[in-house]
């Protein structure tokens, strides 16, 4: 009924649902991050990763909802845009600072959640993955459209508090601990069993007295709230926003999915290597292949070459297209679900199909 | 007030009457079949009773209590809860973690849930596949799984629907085992079942019906012998005889 119920069935073999891998992993990468910007002064790479830490906060809501509980949502960008207006708002009407709408983000994208979820919970699968696409695009038109509050296409510019990277990085990285480490907890929890009974099929759930609506509304909340605060972060760190920035289909909503496929749904580091993965791929593109089309440009003096640099550079899309086809082909549990395949004997296409 | 009742129950798809005006009561700790061939409108009475869909016209109560229109969790919640006849394991989930699911139903924390979830696996001789992927499991332990995730929910009454279909001949007999061992708990039972042998021999009533509307009730021996079942059964020619 669900969509997570039409993936193929989970290899026996691979992890868990609850992702009780061992915490050296996850300890080692925490510790490499907190050293990161002390050792890396950079700042297009703390820049980076600082879109990594927002990512994994998005992408680890957007598994709440779409990996454990099987409601797939096109709409995470709907909760994004409105923490982020949240705290835009907050300091360019009120001047109040926008630090404090990190809080308050992930309420308002709550508020925008909860009539959502109470309204189109009623829908299943497909049909609310396309309500939450039209949530999507709603936002969006309603944040071009009330200039007097949003200044439309003119988008919100703020002063960022700090000039250093560095205080956005730990933010982003405390933000980030906490929302994989309260993930964590609450999959192990009663709401965890109840998300994936959901996942699995939602009329068993509510014949063992599972009261699905309530539930499905609850993980939408987590999900909207992680994405909200996510949103108000980036709002701090960016310093402008426009509708089409943070309520854009395809970089937020669309990526925050392949985050969470790329990496593993239903997992719980999934999201964090999908981060990862992600953002690369996402730089990849926007610098075309790391300035290797530049390059070759300047080799040949080709004027065809530059051309395509420029084409190149905007068709990340076209390029996120084709790596989940080739991720769900190749490996359709993600990266963290079919570690054991990678780790074990190399990815090998179609041998070890889906399903068992 | 009995226990439970259903009564003047009548349910509608478009113009067709897949139920049509069937009650019956259910005393506490019986076991009570429901037969009648294919399509009378057993499964439809059970989708009533758990609110899958709204019964058109008719009410059911559970020691009283009207649950008619009630939401399916909260039916479970008040001691009612059914099996499903095309079983429905949650796939990708541990034999354990489906019946750990069920078992938070009596709001208890986790603990207590998997605690429960052990002795009711134990109980239902599913224990040593705990560990196993639902949806890995064969077709008899798949029905027994349906069986065990519904007695986790530690039910009054327990709807099994079809749970012996599919199943071999000594999976059979340890069905008909454990649905005796489960009443002996004290749990209320309402099965319905093709296989004439198990309803028959488990059963301490039986209510028949045939396209919707109710044919006989009684000892299964009356039930056997009524006319009307054996013509709904056989055809006319051999009720005759």
């Amino acid at each position: 009924m669900t969509m997570g119920a039409e993936r193929p069935m989970r290899n026996p073999s691979s992890g868990t649902a609850w992702g009780q891998g061992p915490w050296i992993g996850p300890g080692i990468l925490l510790v490499a991050l907190i050293l990161f910007p002390l050792v890396v002064r950079n700042a297009y790479y703390q820049h980076l990763l600082i879109l990594v830490l927002m990512w994994v906060v998005i992408g680890s809501g957007w598994n709440v909802i779409a990996g454990y509980t099987g409601q797939v949502s096109f709409g995470d960008a709907a909760f994004f845009g409105t923490g982020a207006y949240t705290a835009g708002l907050f300091a360019s009407k009120l001047g109040i600072s926008s630090w404090w709408a990190m809080a308050l983000g992930g309420f308002t994208a709550m508020a925008v959640a909860f009539p959502f979820g109470w309204i189109c919970f009623r829908l299943r699968g497909a049909y609310f993955a396309l309500a939450s696409l039209a949530l999507n695009e709603v936002m969006r038109h309603v944040a071009t459209i009330w200039e007097s509050l949003t200044q439309g296409m003119v988008g919100i510019l703020i002063v960022q508090t700090y000039v250093s990277k560095v205080p956005y990085y730990y933010i982003a990285l405390a933000l980030a601990v906490v929302s994989v480490a309260g993930i964590r907890m609450v999959v192990a929890s009663k709401w965890g069993y109840y998300f994936l009974s959901i996942r699995e099929d939602q009329d068993v759930a509510e014949s063992l007295g599972i009261d699905t609506h309530f539930y499905k509304m609850i993980s939408l909340n987590i999900a909207a709230f992680l994405t909200g605060m996510a949103g108000a972060l980036y709002m701090n760190y960016m310093g402008f926003i426009d509708p089409e920035v943070v309520f854009s289909l395809h970089d937020i909503s669309i990526m925050a999915i392949l985050v969470g496929i790329v990496g593993g749904v239903g997992t719980i580091y999934g999201p964090v290597v999908g981060a990862f993965v992600m953002v690369a791929v996402h730089e990849f593109f926007r610098t075309g292949f790391f300035g290797l089309f530049k390059l070759l440009a300047a080799a040949t003096g080709s004027a065809m070459v530059e051309t395509a640099a420029s084409y190149v550079a905007q068709a990340h899309v076209l390029g996120f297209g084709v790596l989940v086809v080739l991720v769900i082909r190749l490996l359709p549990n993600g990266i963290v679900g079919d570690w054991k395949k990678i780790a074990g004997r190399g990815v090998r296409p179609g041998s070890q199909g889906v399903g068992q | 007030m009995s226990f439970f009742e259903v009564d003047g129950l009548v349910k509608y798809f478009g113009g067709l009457a897949a139920v049509n005006g069937v009650s019956f009561n259910v005393r506490e700790g019986e076991i009570f079949g429901l037969i009648g061939p294919n399509g009378s409108g057993k499964t439809t009475i059970f989708n009533c009773i758990t609110s899958y869909y709204p019964p058109t016209r008719g009410s059911v109560r559970f020691k009283g209590k009207e649950i008619t229109g009630l939401k399916t969790h909260r039916i479970c919640r008040l001691g009612v809860v059914r099996t499903f006849q095309l079983v429905k394991p949650l796939g990708r989930m541990t034999v354990l973690d489906n019946v750990i699911a069920a078992a938070f139903c009596r709001g208890s924390g986790k603990r207590e849930a998997r605690e429960t979830a052990m002795a009711t696996l134990e109980f239902c001789g599913l224990a040593h596949r705990r560990r196993a992927q639902a949806g890995s499991l064969p077709i008899g332990e798949r029905k027994r799984l349906e069986i065990t995730r519904a007695m986790a929910t530690q039910p009054e009454l327990l709807l099994l629907d079809e749970t012996a279909a599919g199943l071999n001949p000594s999976e059979l007999d340890a069905a008909m085992e454990l649905i005796r061992r489960i009443r002996g708990r004290g749990v209320t039972i309402i099965i319905v079942e093709h296989i004439m042998k198990v309803i028959m021999s488990v059963s301490d009533r039986i209510h028949a019906i045939n396209f919707g509307q109710t044919l006989a009730e009684g000892t299964p021996r009356e039930v056997a012998d009524n006319p009307s079942v054996i013509e709904a059964y056989l055809g006319e020619e051999n009720a005759q005889g």
